[in-house]
């Protein structure tokens, strides 16, 4: 790896350049000590997951830093309860970590539940209870059966492993739910899937869903987005899962096939090509209903005939820009190169946080010759990166904006901090502006200065 | 959306509990007052997570870049210890990063295994893995002890352990040892300091580092930030001015015993009456007379109270934040006609309760410690309204559920800019806090008027 970027030491392997070559990216290892990581840890991973669930109690067992982070951070609608976000918290103290948290915890469900009335409760264990050793399991028990709704234990302790198993333990906890209570009767003729891996940032879950039902396609359960829990302990009843942003919710999806049978197929809804794709290949699952396929492609034609003509005046002005991106898993990564091709840009750099072997594999297959690809970076790579690039836009997350802006170069949040919708054909429209606004902002006008 | 999960009736005990939390952990106070010297890089012996929340909500409250290094414990640190962690990151963050200064602070996890940071970092230093002229300073920063205040005070201690050095020759500089505050706090500080003629240390100095400007390139060193030499000569000081006794007292106090520089422990200078005591301190200590253009700023908000009195007379206020800015804002809202009738600080220690007791009266209602939390303060404002309440911008939800402004105060601030750029501290920053409220005051009184009441001067 040549140019001006500085690499760690030990981080080499974790950078190349695609080409024809398949590569063996070092990836799905833990950080570097000493590395300034992009990354968090399993707890962030389980919080972010389960936290749309909207009407259930959300307590993190743990001193008080781990619930003041996550409170309300992600922009995850709710069209009702709102009690997902407000911040609960045992917060540990001294006194706690020598004597343990249990009765503190214990108390805590005892003055919560009767009051919020919630459906159920997670339990969010923190590196601490961890370590101090509280058997949440059993306290959870008991807290459910003395209030009668599910208490479910979230293993989420910071160091047992990355984000990614932060979303497993997220899946385990869901996963204990389901079939907890009957699915709603089945409507004839209506075939119901579940939506997984969608959180409802800025209300994409309520596009996909108006799709879904433009099709004839009833959503039962949204993991987790808008979630509720009697459709999540109902959600045994669909007969395909829909699984987006792949990384968070695949393990939920193979539990549920083991356990129910059901089916699931990976989609994405990111970008014209795979939400049109996503919304076939549901109606080719569900053929035996009539008209669905020709239902979809009405769907598709309406939103495409909108759509086009809306990005044309965008795709003129971007056509040939060099964008770099920088997001959580690789599913987003392949869309967000789709859609900003369809925008005439070319992706110059590509990397993920938590990207796997045969993630990288399909990056470098879809990506122009010369890209670069890189697997948990920090910002003195990515800073190096982008200069040696040219990039006139940066996508990332929250961490990733005040770089960009630093060197003067456009930025759009895919990230749990975006404020419009940029799922779904719509999306793509959003998605266009915004990359737009950032990249033709006349403030790169007054970048040169004549002092 | 608050409103229908917080009943008005009185909170039955809750000793277990926290629900919306005025305070967060130890360890992000002490990544921000390590930014606050050049050329450093905080380090948190941990695991990903905590680092990666500390570097975003700063980014939030910022908007700038947030370095630093994490030890990234893996389950076996978790189990063997961070040891072998922490030594290969203080190599990688030398070598790659090219730190002058690392500064470790611990979490609740390398805390609670019990980690000797001391031990790790001389051994460090044996390995030959602290190059020469390089330093690593560390602060033990349990998240279950104190609050985001203490942690940023025991990174303050960490400083003045490795760096100051008595030489023996006393040095006509005044140190000055900010709380937690804003780098345009810091920077007002500052420029009083100068405007009186006294050469003084600042440290920690996030000024220059979080309001940096876009230059186009990327700095992971921006150019702020107290310098070694400066804390080391921190030693030889004449005095000590410790501007917030959470945030700067231990510190202060440290250097007196460490180096036999005396100390005095002062409120924040905000609002007039502490801006007074202040600059008088200052000026007793280096034995300067106040100039003009300093009396001519004090005038300033004096004339602004007396012209606008009677829209602050009698209006009441609730207040959510860190004890050190609480009680001089306090007793500021209080000099211009004010009534604060509630106030909750989730930085545990029963001075607060005591101090805020003294300035608002009998009637006031204050909380400390976890349960001084928002959900405590929005129950007391559906007890009794106020005019305002002053916070972070978590306090948004109360404010849009019971219609009431809110002014953006403290950390954390995630919806609004200016806390980078304009000071609240001193003389000029009474006067923009003396803007906000008048603003809030004279908007509500515009949007609320009968028509035949719609005033034109104001």
């Amino acid at each position: 790896m040549g140019g001006t970027a500085d690499i760690l030491q030990g981080r080499k392997g974790s950078v190349a350049v695609a080409g024809d070559k398949p590569l063996a990216l070092d990836c799905a290892k833990p950080s570097l000590a000493g590395s300034v990581s992009q990354r968090a840890c399993v707890f962030c991973g389980s919080r972010v997951v389960l936290y749309p669930v909207a009407d259930a109690l959300h307590l993190v067992h743990g001193p008080i830093g781990c619930a003041a982070y996550t409170w309300d951070i992600r922009g995850a609608l709710s069209s009702g309860p709102q009690l997902h976000r407000l911040s609960f918290s045992t917060d540990l103290r001294e006194k706690d970590v020598v004597y343990g948290g249990e009765k503190k915890l214990a108390l805590a469900l005892d003055r919560l539940i009767p009051q919020h009335r919630p459906k159920a409760a997670f339990v969010y264990s923190t590196c601490l209870v961890g370590l101090i050793g509280d058997d949440l399991q059993r306290v959870c028990r008991q807290a459910s059966e003395r209030h009668g709704i599910p208490v479910v234990p979230v293993e989420s302790e910071g160091f047992r492993g990355t984000k990614k198993d932060g979303y497993k333990a997220a899946c385990e906890a869901l996963f204990s739910l389901i079939g907890t209570a009957e699915p709603e009767s089945p409507r004839p003729g209506t075939p119901r899937i579940n939506i997984l891996g969608e959180f409802n940032i800025a209300g994409e879950a309520w596009i996909l869903k108006s799709y879904y039902q433009r099709m004839g396609v009833e959503v039962g359960a949204i993991f987790t987005g808008d979630g509720r829990i009697d459709a999540i302990r109902g959600a045994q009843g669909a007969q395909l899962n829909v699984v987006q942003c792949s990384g968070s919710m695949t393990h939920l999806a193979k539990r549920m096939q083991e356990r129910w049978g059901i089916p699931y197929i990976r989609v994405s809804y990111f970008g014209i090509e795979d939400c049109a794709e996503a919304l076939y290949e549901v109606a080719r699952r569900f053929e035996a209903a009539p008209g669905i396929l020709e239902r979809a492609q009405a769907v598709v034609a309406q939103e495409l005939a909108a759509v086009l003509p809306a990005l044309e005046p965008f795709r003129k002005d971007l056509q040939g820009r060099k964008a770099a991106l920088y997001v959580g898993g690789a599913f987003k990564a392949f869309s967000l190169i789709k859609a900003l091709r369809l925008l005439g840009m070319r992706t110059v750099l590509a990397g993920t946080q938590t990207g796997g072997p045969e993630d990288y594999e399909r990056l470098r297959s879809i990506c122009d010759p010369g890209t670069i690809l890189v697997d948990d970076s920090n910002p003195k790579e990515l800073s190096g990166f982008l200069r040696q690039t040219g990039a006139e836009l940066f996508i990332g997350g929250v961490k990733e904006r005040p770089l960009a802006h630093k060197l003067g170069i456009g930025f759009c949040d895919h990230n749990h901090e975006r404020k419009e919708a940029l799922a779904g054909f719509e999306g793509m429209v959003n998605f266009a502006r915004e990359v737009h606004a950032s990249v033709m902002s006349p403030v790169w006008a007054l970048r040169k200065s004549e002092l | 959306m608050l409103l229908r999960h917080t009943p008005a009736e009185p909170a039955v005990e809750r000793q277990a509990l926290t629900i919306n939390p005025a305070k967060t952990c130890q360890p992000i106070g002490a990544m921000y007052a390590a930014l606050g010297l050049h050329g450093c890089m905080p380090h948190s012996h941990g695991s990903q997570g905590c680092c990666s929340y500390h570097r975003s909500a700063l980014t939030r409250h910022y908007k700038e870049p947030v370095i630093a290094g994490t030890s990234s414990f893996t389950e076996g640190s978790s189990v063997f210890g961070g040891q072998a962690n922490l030594l290969e990151a203080i190599t990688n963050l030398f070598s790659i990063y090219d730190a002058e200064v690392v500064a470790v602070h611990t979490t609740c996890l390398s805390e609670t295994i019990g980690d000797d940071i001391t031990q790790i970092v001389a051994k460090a230093q044996d390995e030959g893995r602290i190059p020469k002229g390089k330093y690593v300073i560390k602060a033990s920063t349990p998240s279950y002890v104190g609050s985001h205040v203490t942690g940023y005070s025991n990174m303050v201690k960490g400083m003045i352990e490795v760096f100051a050095k008595s030489t023996g020759k006393k040095l006509d500089q005044v140190n000055i040892i900010p709380g937690f505050v804003e780098p345009s706090d810091m920077a007002e500080v500052k420029r009083m300091a100068n405007e009186l003629g006294v050469k003084t240390v600042l440290f920690p100095d996030t000024s220059s580092v979080l309001n940096s400007p876009q230059s186009g390139k990327y700095s992971m060193y921006p150019k702020g930030g107290a310098t070694v030499a400066e804390v080391t000569s921190a030693g030889d000081s004449i005095l000590t001015l410790a501007l917030g006794p959470l945030g700067a007292g231990p510190g202060a106090r440290l250097l007196d015993t460490q180096c036999k520089v005396p100390c005095q422990v002062l409120e924040l200078p905000l609002g007039l009456r502490h801006t007074d005591i202040f600059i008088d301190a200052l000026r007793k200590a280096a034995g300067v007379v106040v100039p003009e253009s300093m009396m001519d700023e004090r005038g300033q908000v004096l004339d602004f109270i007396t012209d606008m009195q009677q829209y602050f007379h009698g209006k009441s206020a609730a207040l959510a934040g860190d004890p050190d800015q609480l009680v001089p804002l306090a007793q500021f809202l209080s000099d211009i006609g004010m009534q604060v009738k509630y106030a909750v600080t989730g930085t545990p220690g029963k001075k607060f309760e005591a101090k805020m007791q003294a300035i608002c009266g009998p009637a006031a209602k204050i909380k400390e410690g976890g349960q001084g939390d928002l959900y405590q303060l929005h129950q007391w404002i559906k007890q009794g309204k106020v005019d305002m309440i002053f916070g972070g911008t978590y306090c948004k939800y109360i404010g849009r559920d019971e219609d009431i402004p809110v002014i953006r105060f403290g950390f954390p601030i995630y919806d609004r800019v200016g806390h980078q750029y304009f000071p609240i501290l001193g003389y000029r920053g009474a006067l923009r806090l003396l803007e906000k409220v008048l603003t809030v005051i004279q908007d509500r009184q515009d949007r609320d008027a009968p028509e035949e009441k719609f005033e034109l001067v104001m």
